[in-house]
């Protein structure tokens, strides 16, 4: 990773702890059939960052979420967004993608946005000024007045990503956004998301593809069994979780190499462990002295997906 | 609160009205009404066309005794001195038939006809012609004409059924007092199922479609509840208000132009009480429709429910026959106090006007609380059901959510 973007994205994961967060949540807790699904979850979110909630299928995400969107209530623990409980009001300043997700089948695509614009409060004039300037952001203006039973699921999606931002929400909520995506309209959200945020909006992503987390989050949760796991920036959970390893692709290496203590072959790669006094520079300086030809040589960072392996086993 | 609701009120009334079966059920009353009053003009037109032609009827008589009276309305008897004569009148269509009257005539009343037409037996008006003309012929001279005409119409019955307090009850006629309660029951039951209907199919598409859950983060499941209930209730009395027009008009113009229906009326208290008992049934189904629609992950799996409140709903219309006839018995009260069935007997027994105001009370007092209670019930399991899509809960876990919402 680049060490600038690394810089900011730590000073984004800072900016979570300044005065007003747009999602303030303590200590919630929720059970089903005497199961605790969730059970004492607290986060912030600040403004202008793309928060990711990870885990497993299962972890006690979408209950989280919703109880967010209000749908349902904690049995314990407060939620405060942008500063109040959530009520009306706040609702109205909110997009919502949720993981089961569908339209009117037999409501033109005008019809449908203009409506769930009006249950968002937004005038009728705007929205569909709105609506048209977003359908043809994700090139949907020719099917507008199309029945959505006629559309592809592909533009289904779209439609229903409009309809998300259709009310320029401050906090936009995406349950498994990328589920069942095209790689095309994968990309396309990841833009859009990515846009949001340089609007000032916050995001969450919720999902259980940990490698889009990693690839969009300035800070993340991860969830498990209904507890949080892990809390905080990306950058920080990957330094603590790294393990002193490098991937190395070169030539020959040469053998009793200070400072390893083992190698793995990956087929055209290799990964020596570190015995961790010997920093990966010294490695590397210690490899182009003995006159190695190095193609390739990475500190390694362990994937979010490896992290959450490694939490989820210290955990049982 | 208000104005959330009132947007899905808005969004749900347009979308049933401009529904097509809604369009078509609303309007099928007023198109059947006109057809009717323009067919029965028609064929009343079609079957008299002006004066009738007189016929002429030959006979023969052997007795000597037919020669005084040989005319009777719409019709001529024709003397002939033999059969051969009247044979040939006959051939010759000079006469449509001929009658031959035997010199034993008097101790036999044997009496023989022939006619070119096939025929099973000889019409009821050419039976009553020769009745005629025999009997104004037999009693010629000895009694006085008025006689002779009670003689040949002995009666014309004109029956009253009167009530308790010997005064002539009204609706005498059959044709108004029966089909009215019935036809008025059953365009009420259709409508307060075709409206809760539609809820139960909004309901269960929002679920089906996956919208549910977008709604539901900018709504709260009580505001829909109550923007879906009253935006298809004001729905449904549009439509009960379209047929209690259109059967208002039609009665008085039926009523002038069919004889059948002279004295078809649509007593007054049927209007007031008809929306009152339409808003409460609306309402008790709806909310049963609303709570069932809910509970299953898709519209079929939610029908089958529904079944079971249907059914006890049409027993009064199973019933019709006797709650019209004995609208005061205790089948009828029962069914009256009952909430599923009572907005449609009670406007059964409203249209034949037997109701005492005590039944009327108690049974809108009965049928509020149910609708109050069931839709607490119903905004509570709408809640907790609203988003659950596995397997359809058993009785008794719903039991439980229900305490645990």
């Amino acid at each position: 990773m680049e060490r600038a973007e690394l810089a900011e994205r730590v000073s984004r994961a800072g900016k979570a702890n300044e005065a007003m967060n747009v999602v303030e949540v303590s200590g919630i807790s929720k059970s089903f059939k005497g199961v605790k699904v969730v059970n004492n979850v607290s986060f912030s979110i600040g403004q202008g960052e793309i928060f990711g909630m990870v885990g497993p299928n299962g972890a006690g995400k979408t209950t989280t979420i919703r109880m967010l969107m209000d749908i349902i209530k904690p049995d314990s623990g407060e939620i405060k967004i942008m500063g109040e409980p959530i009520n009306e009001e706040v609702k109205n300043r909110i997009g919502y993608l949720p993981e089961e997700r569908g339209l009117y089948k037999k409501l033109t695509v005008s019809q449908s946005l203009s409506y769930l614009a009006a249950l968002k409060n937004m005038k009728k004039r705007l929205a569909s000024e709105r609506a048209e300037e977003l359908l043809k952001r994700v090139n949907m203006l020719p099917h507008k007045d199309k029945k959505t039973d006629e559309l592809s699921h592909g533009m289904g999606q779209l439609i229903q990503f409009v309809a998300t931002i259709l009310h320029d929400p401050e906090l936009v909520v995406f349950d498994e956004p990328f589920a069942a995506l095209d790689p095309v309209n994968t990309q396309l959200l990841k833009e859009l998301i990515l846009e949001l945020r340089s609007q000032g909006k916050s995001v969450i992503l919720s999902t259980h593809m940990m490698n889009q987390v990693e690839e969009l989050s300035d800070r993340i949760l991860m969830i498990n069994k209904g507890q949080a796991v892990l809390y905080g920036s990306l950058a920080e959970i990957k330094a603590r979780y790294r393990n002193n390893s490098v991937f190395l692709e070169c030539d020959r290496l040469p053998d009793n190499l200070p400072g390893v203590v083992g190698s793995k072959a990956h087929g055209k790669y290799m990964e020596i462990f570190l015995d961790g006094r010997v920093s990966p520079q010294e490695i590397l300086s210690t490899l182009i002295n003995q006159g190695v030809k190095v193609d390739r040589f990475e500190v390694s960072t362990p994937s979010l997906n490896e992290i959450f392996i490694q939490v989820a086993k210290e955990g049982c | 609160m208000l104005n959330k609701a009132f947007i899905i009120l808005k969004h749900e009334f347009w979308q049933t009205v401009k529904n097509r079966s809604f369009i078509i059920l609303t309007l099928a009353l007023p198109v059947l009404a006109i057809l009717g009053v323009g067919i029965y003009q028609g064929v009343h037109h079609w079957y008299h066309p002006g004066v009738p032609q007189e016929e002429k009827i030959g006979y023969v008589d052997y007795t000597g005794m037919f020669g005084n009276s040989t005319s009777e309305p719409g019709v001529q008897f024709i003397l002939y001195t033999d059969e051969q004569a009247a044979k040939d009148a006959l051939l010759t269509k000079d006469v449509k038939e001929y009658l031959v009257i035997p010199a034993d005539y008097l101790s036999t009343g044997v009496v023989t006809r022939y006619t070119l037409s096939r025929e099973v037996a000889p019409s009821t008006k050419t039976t009553g012609q020769i009745t005629d003309f025999l009997l104004s012929n037999l009693l010629a001279g000895k009694v006085s004409p008025e006689v002779l005409q009670r003689v040949e119409t002995p009666v014309l019955l004109a029956s009253f059924r009167l009530n308790e307090t010997g005064e002539i009850a009204p609706n005498q006629n059959v044709v108004a007092s029966y089909v009215v309660p019935i036809v008025f029951a059953l365009l009420f039951m259709i409508s307060i199922f075709f409206a809760s209907g539609f809820l139960f199919q909004s309901v269960t598409e929002e679920k089906e479609n996956r919208v549910m859950e977008i709604l539901l983060s900018s709504v709260s499941s009580r505001q829909l509840l109550v923007g879906k209930v009253l935006g298809l209730g004001i729905a449904g009395l549009s439509q009960v208000s379209v047929w209690l027009v259109t059967l208002e008009v039609f009665s008085r113009v039926a009523s002038s132009i069919i004889p059948a229906l002279s004295d078809l009326s649509i007593p007054a208290s049927l209007f007031g009480w008809g929306i009152l008992y339409f808003i409460l049934g609306y309402l008790l189904f709806a909310a049963l429709y609303a709570g069932i629609g809910s509970i299953g992950a898709t519209a079929r799996e939610g029908q089958g429910w529904s079944t079971i409140f249907v059914l006890p709903a049409v027993v009064p219309y199973y019933f019709s026959y006797f709650i019209v006839t004995y609208p005061e018995g205790a089948v009828s009260r029962a069914l009256t106090f009952f909430p599923i069935t009572s907005p449609i007997t009670s406007m059964m027994r409203l249209a034949s006007n037997v109701i005492p105001a005590w039944e009327i009370a108690l049974s809108l007092i009965i049928l509020a609380g149910s609708v109050v209670l069931t839709m607490w019930l119903a905004a509570k399991i709408f809640r907790v059901f609203l988003l659950m899509y596995g397997k359809r809960p058993a009785l008794r876990e719903i039991g439980r959510y229900i305490r645990e919402a």
